[in-house]
């Protein structure tokens, strides 16, 4: 007697089901033909925009005519799911490029790109090419599976009219008293000229660009945990914070925000002359020169705690990351084009033209070809600075980082923590739960 | 006899062998696209919630993917809510596409013109109508707030408020009503005009009308309307999520981590919190429970719904 239907679509679930269990084996990565050998490269990248396009291709023609036999098939504006799914589905491509620093500690732990130690090692390449902060976000725990593709830091932009002949500040009391002087308010309180806002839901000033350069904060412990309740530097951080944003009053400051535009338009209100002091990354430059061409600025390093006025010179360092998937069909010419990509400096700096951006090694920094804004100067140093910091990678990417600007955001910014130590406790709780998930 | 006995079952029984097959046959295109599309994905989700996978890694977990949906506080959040979305704007949109329906019904002229005025908001893809409605409301770049203050009307901050973001995002809801209305003023034209003139020649007012005629003819319609309209707003994702973006005014970049739920949580959904995890946090194997937990509740809300329906239905007939 043939069964009937029913137990047809049991089999056929519970075989599919089975099935399922194998879909996260893969074969090992395959070496492929030599680098000498006449192959096609596929290199996918995030980029869309046409100058940006261009920008990239005009970097990698250096590599084509030192490598005649490699073809490099250049593929635009790929995100990072896209790139896990190809590398799961074990048709990866043979070399990728990621926004998200972020998902280093995914990449790495798991084993999605290969660890690029052994390539370092055989061409003997020098870390030390690459500033401290730029070496740490580009592995995770040893695990050096990415290397950096141009770099992206934070500086404070001043309004030289609004400043009124008085220097940019140094250090947070001389941000702080500036700040208050520089402001305009209206007869009702309501802010019109801000000198600095320090609330996160302004723009870039999230924690990450102030509470590491300024504050020295770690966010991680010895053990990968986190450090907020343990780490006196984000209670400074936040009390300092918390100081300021009540003396403009918290609703004055989120009304004036709300009254802005979009970071990326030229309703910015620094753009707009609004805001006398802002913390930012060095496209603002960019923006400025096309958007806001009579407004007049200088750049200098984020200030530091006056405690820590030895650190002054460092900023926030995050950057764009390049690897090579697991189970690329020719790794060898993928480490030549990586290496060649984020060592030579001819490539970096023409990239770095084309986009605006920070060239990620040190050598490429001291270029005379590199054709930037004057203020663009003060990016090139932070970059180098050895107290630029970074946020560390972890198998759950930047939770940590969004949980900690949630609780100010949402809590801490509005009055709604009594107890900062239970509440940063709380925090840590929160974010050691949600590591421990993801196999932290 | 004995011979012709014996073979007469077997006959039988390869005919209705026959027929099973041929049955299973015309069955199989719907049977292979259930397994493939329906049964594997589920009982995938099922085996994948068990596990901590990383889309590359498989680690056996047991129950700690479910133990750890206890107590996460941004899915509680979202589970809030979207219960709160479910409750009022799943109600609020039948009513108010019925409402207009039943107004489109009545206008003799220009009505044509009218119905293509109402139903163009859903046209427009859902992100843009989102920027464009969140920049129109917003007191800093749109003239609403300054209009309506104009005639001493405080409006509220609604996309940066959290107490006002999830009426904000009703708000949005109502204006794209185009496809809830079409369908109900559809099914409006199709109530028999001689039930009305029945009934008027009986007395009875317009809300009898209403009440006796139109609600009874059009039920399977609002059932439909309202039954899709939950597991729509089960799965509320772009709209909140692009909201939240905008009115926030920050980009989410290499470097810079946004929360999700903007402000405040108001605007954090229960799908949000399920491509946080599974594609920002790669934690598939909770995604995976939260995916269960959704399905679940879909189809809590679509058994109650019909239930209510067929039971008002009966009411009726009887």
């Amino acid at each position: 007697m043939s069964p009937p239907p029913w137990r047809l679509v049991t089999a056929l679930v519970i075989t599919a089901a089975a099935t399922a269990c194998t879909a996260g084996n893969q074969a090992p990565a395959n070496d492929g033909p030599k680098a000498d050998a006449p192959q096609t490269i596929e290199v996918w990248h995030g980029w869309s925009a046409d100058h940006e396009v261009k920008a990239f291709d005009d970097a990698v023609a250096g590599f084509r005519r030192l490598h005649p036999n490699i073809t490099v098939k250049l593929v635009k504006g790929q995100d990072d799911d896209k790139i896990l799914n190809a590398i799961r589905s074990g048709t990866p491509p043979d070399v990728v490029s990621s926004f998200s620093t972020n998902n280093v500690g995914q990449f790495c732990s798991s084993g999605a790109l290969q660890d690029l130690t052994p390539y370092l090692k055989k061409d003997k390449v020098d870390l030390n090419l690459f500033p401290k902060a730029v070496q740490e976000y580009t592995q995770y725990k040893g695990d050096r599976c990415t290397l950096p593709l141009l770099a992206d830091d934070y500086a404070l932009y001043s309004n030289t009219a609004l400043m009124k002949g008085d220097p940019p500040p140094k250090t947070l009391s001389e941000l702080t008293a500036l700040a208050k002087k520089l402001t305009v308010r209206s007869p009702d309180g309501t802010i019109k000229v801000a000198g600095f806002l320090p609330s996160v839901a302004y723009y870039e000033h999230v924690p990450e660009h102030i509470a590491g350069p300024s504050f020295g904060a770690t966010w991680l412990n010895a053990q990968g945990r986190a450090n907020f309740a343990t780490d006196p530097a984000f209670t400074r951080y936040l009390q300092w914070e918390k100081s300021l944003l009540d003396w403009y009053g918290h609703d004055n400051v989120t009304k004036f925000v709300h009254s802005m535009g979009q970071e990326f338009e030229s309703s910015n209100p620094f753009e707009k002359g609004k805001v006398a002091m802002a913390i930012d990354g060095e496209w603002r430059t960019k923006f400025l020169q096309d958007e806001a061409p009579t407004v007049r600025y200088v750049t200098t390093p984020t200030p530091v705690e006056d405690s820590r006025a030895s650190t002054y010179g460092g900023g926030f360092v995050t950057g764009t990351i390049i690897g090579i998937p697991r189970g690329a069909k020719h790794s060898q010419a993928a480490w030549e084009f990586v290496k060649y990509l984020t060592t030579d400096t001819n490539a970096l700096v023409t990239f770095a033209n084309g986009l605006g951006n920070v060239p990620s090694t040190i050598p490429a920094l001291a270029s005379p070809n590199l054709r930037l804004p004057a203020q663009f100067q003060t990016f090139l140093e932070v970059f180098k600075n050895p107290n630029s910091t970074t946020v560390p990678s972890t198998v759950n990417g930047g939770d940590y980082v969004v949980k900690f600007q949630e609780f100010v955001q949402d809590q801490w910014e509005p009055g709604k923590v009594p107890d900062l130590r239970q509440g940063l406790q709380n925090l840590d709780k929160k974010v050691n739960d949600a590591l421990r998930l993801a196999g932290g | 006899m004995a011979a012709t006995a014996t073979a007469r079952p077997v006959v039988a029984a390869r005919a209705r062998r026959r027929h099973r097959l041929r049955v299973l046959g015309f069955m199989s295109p719907w049977l292979i696209g259930f397994a493939l599309f329906f049964a594997y994905p589920l009982a995938a989700t099922v085996y994948f919630s068990f596990f901590r996978y990383n889309l590359f890694q498989l680690t056996p977990v047991g129950l700690t993917n479910y133990r750890f949906l206890l107590h996460d506080p941004y899915t509680w959040t979202a589970i809030k809510n979207t219960l709160w979305l479910v409750v009022v704007m799943v109600p609020l949109r039948v009513l108010f596409g019925l409402g207009l329906a039943q107004l489109l019904t009545t206008i003799k002229q220009g009505g044509n013109l009218l119905r293509s005025i109402f139903y163009l908001p859903y046209l427009i893809p859902p992100v843009a109508a989102t920027v464009a409605f969140v920049f129109v409301v917003n007191p800093g770049t749109g003239p609403v707030n300054d209009i309506v203050a104009k005639a001493g009307i405080d409006l509220p901050d609604w996309f940066n408020d959290p107490a006002w973001t999830k009426p904000g995002l009703t708000l949005l809801t109502l204006w794209a009503i185009g496809d809830v209305m079409i369908i109900l003023l559809a099914a409006l034209l199709d109530v028999p005009r001689t039930l009305y003139e029945a009934a008027a020649i009986d007395g009875a007012n317009a809300w009898q009308r209403f009440r006796t005629i139109t609600l009874p003819t059009i039920s399977p319609v609002l059932l439909f309307a309202a039954v899709t309209g939950v597991i729509e707003t089960l799965q509320y994702f772009t709209q909140a999520m692009v909201a939240a973006h905008v009115s926030q005014g920050n980009a989410d970049q290499a470097g810079t981590s946004v929360a999700p739920g903007y402000p405040g949580g108001a605007s954090l959904t229960f799908p949000q919190v399920l491509y946080d995890e599974g594609f920002r946090q790669f934690n598939m194997g909770y995604a995976c429970v939260l995916a269960l937990v959704l399905f679940a509740v879909a189809l809590v809300f679509t058994l109650i719904l019909l239930r209510q329906f067929h039971a008002f239905a009966d009411e009726e007939v009887s």
